[in-house]
């Protein structure tokens, strides 16, 4: 059991300050933004809650919800399966392992804007291996003028940047388990799936919630990259909700309609998260003590 | 998945942990993919832009390290890279100093509102950034850290300290709580068991929680951009501006990209041994 001691108040408190002093009067400043009609610098009208009425009903936001949504989805169902499939088959030891480690590190290394130029370059028929490759077969690559095309590159991007992501917290974690339930599992003659099943999926359980929350607030939020391969088109068609909050914020300057909009969004991922965590957390160490609901 | 574990070759490997099958034509196309888009940026900083426009070639004809130089001779581009470091640096550092006190906290003692406490830290990597950007260039610059490392470095804590008190948590939940109390009972005072006994301990989470604050802070571009001006300009943000005033200098570009990722690789290369070894102590 943990002791019980609110003097570790003291050690957490370094933490808490730094985070407050860049967390706390943003929000605020955004809390009021959205609350108010901003016409000059000194001009403001409070309007209370228009804001989120008008955002909530607006259609493009709905389409860009929905595709935020797919995007996310799609993402976590290859990249989490494909990181545990990696690190299964990565070698234990040796210098292959050192190896395999460093080369798989190298795609979350790249800043992102350098990932959606990367990408950009790879992907053109002129100029790039990729988009050369798939129009020497015959296929009509063009990531820039067809929706399911810059859809495609965009998945396929974020898998390329972040499944090593999941593959190295799987693999540090089954670097973790002891060779003796290996042993154990031998003896009863477990077969491969059930070895995965009963003993490395439970173990694996406390880095996938870190990598699957990582990845789900990452993607739910991604703007960088799909806004240099095609700055969200054609058309609407990879306008995620970063990139449709950025247009609404900076290019039509509707400050308050943003802000309203972004407290919303905050509250999604922050619900979302919360449900996963504690669902995680719950399913797999039921006897710990429930967590208080904040 | 099925045909995995035939028992002959299970039986024959030394360790026990059993073998899986599709790995072995799953790893190779995976690692070719993963390496292709980086293989092609590489060539193409090697290549002459008029290779590059007039046509295909899966390698540069005549090698050329023009781009390099470039970089490596105009302040505009290298003090780019210095100014990354130097925030990436400080922020990695300020991380695991305040980190560590934190996660051993809640890895060893309950107190009023920790569980709160824990997920308000998590929170604060979910505001999307859009709109959170304005009021932060207002704040940074009205208490006058804006375009500073400082400031930059700052700023990155908001995302890298929560995930840093994670990490070491997980760490140090899996070093056993007798080792403290035998320490004490040894007449240790707490900061002498904290430096000479429990860090050496934790000692592979260290490296695998500054390996990922200096990742997450080295490729986040949207706050240090908005940050900085002149003084603290990160490489990533240099990039965007050039290409964008020069035409398209694919090459220049492509240089710059590949030089992006060389201290990322160095800093996988020092800890890669702290990752192999059991991350994950106290997680699973």
């Amino acid at each position: 059991m943990k002791t019980r001691n609110n003097k570790a108040w003291f050690l957490v408190l370094p933490v808490v300050l730094s985070v407050a002093f860049s967390a706390v009067v943003p929000l605020m400043t955004v809390i009021n933004y959205s609350v108010q009609d901003i016409i000059g610098p000194d001009q403001k009208v409070f309007v209370g809650l228009e804001w989120f009425k008008e955002v909530l009903r607006d259609p493009d936001l709905h389409g860009a919800f929905l595709r935020q949504l797919i995007y996310t989805l799609v993402v976590l169902a290859i990249e989490i399966p494909l990181g545990i499939l990696i690190a299964l088959s990565l070698p234990a030891r040796g210098w292959k392992a050192s190896l395999s480690l460093v080369l798989i590190a190298l795609p979350l290394l790249v800043p992102f804007n350098v990932v959606g130029t990367i990408w950009q370059i790879f992907g053109r028929a002129d100029i790039g291996l990729g988009g050369h490759l798939l129009a020497s077969l015959g296929l009509n690559y063009n990531y820039a003028t067809n929706p399911l095309h810059a859809w495609l590159t965009v998945i396929l991007m974020d898998v390329w940047h972040w499944t090593p992501l999941v593959a190295l917290l799987c693999y540090a974690g089954l670097r973790a388990i002891p060779e003796g339930y290996y042993q154990a599992a031998k003896i009863d003659g477990a077969r491969a799936w059930a070895v995965f099943r009963f003993i490395q999926l439970p173990k694996l359980s406390g880095v996938l919630l870190i990598a699957l929350l990582l990845r789900f607030m990452d993607s739910f939020m991604i703007y960088t990259e799909p806004f240099v391969l095609t700055g969200g088109g054609p058309g609407n068609a990879t306008t995620f909700l970063s990139i449709y909050l950025t247009k609404l914020a900076v290019g039509q300057f509707d400050l308050g309609p943003a802000a309203a909009f972004s407290l919303v969004y905050f509250l999604i991922i922050q619900v979302v998260s919360f449900v996963l965590y504690t669902v995680i957390q719950r399913t797999t160490n039921p006897a710990a003590p429930r967590q208080d609901t904040p | 998945m099925k045909a995995a574990l035939p028992r002959a070759t299970a039986l024959k490997t030394p360790h026990l942990r059993p073998r899986m099958r599709p790995g072995s034509v799953l790893l190779p196309v995976y690692f070719i993919l993963l390496m292709l888009p980086i293989y092609w940026m590489i060539t193409m900083s090697l290549k002459t832009n008029e290779e590059i426009l007039a046509g295909f070639s899966l390698w540069p004809r005549a090698v050329t390290f023009e781009h390099y130089r470039e970089i490596f001779t105009n302040p505009a581009w290298y003090s780019g890279y210095l100014n990354s470091l130097t925030y990436v640096a400080l922020n990695t550092v300020i991380s695991l100093v305040i980190a560590l006190p934190a996660a051993y906290a809640f890895s060893r003692y309950s107190f009023q509102g920790d569980k709160h406490l824990f997920f308000w830290l998590l929170t604060n990597r979910m505001a999307p950034p859009a709109v959170f950007l304005l009021p932060f260039f207002q704040l940074y610059q009205t208490v006058g850290l804006f375009d500073t490392h400082i400031g930059v470095a700052l700023a990155h804590l908001l995302f890298n300290v929560p995930l840093a008190v994670w990490i070491l948590e997980g760490f140090m939940s899996g070093v056993p709580r007798e080792i403290d109390e035998t320490a004490y009972i040894d007449g240790y005072s707490f900061g002498r068991f904290f430096f000479r006994v429990f860090i050496p301990l934790v000692r592979s989470g260290i490296g695998v929680t500054a390996f990922f604050c200096f990742m997450f802070s080295w490729i986040e571009l949207l706050l240090a951009r908005t940050l900085t001006s002149v003084d603290a300009k990160p490489i990533a943000a240099v990039m965007t501006r050039t290409v964008s005033a020069s035409g398209m200098d694919w090459g220049l570009l492509a240089a710059a990209g590949v030089l992006t990722i060389v201290p990322g690789a160095l800093v996988i290369w020092f800890v890669r041994n702290y990752i192999a070894k059991g991350f994950a102590l106290g997680r699973v």
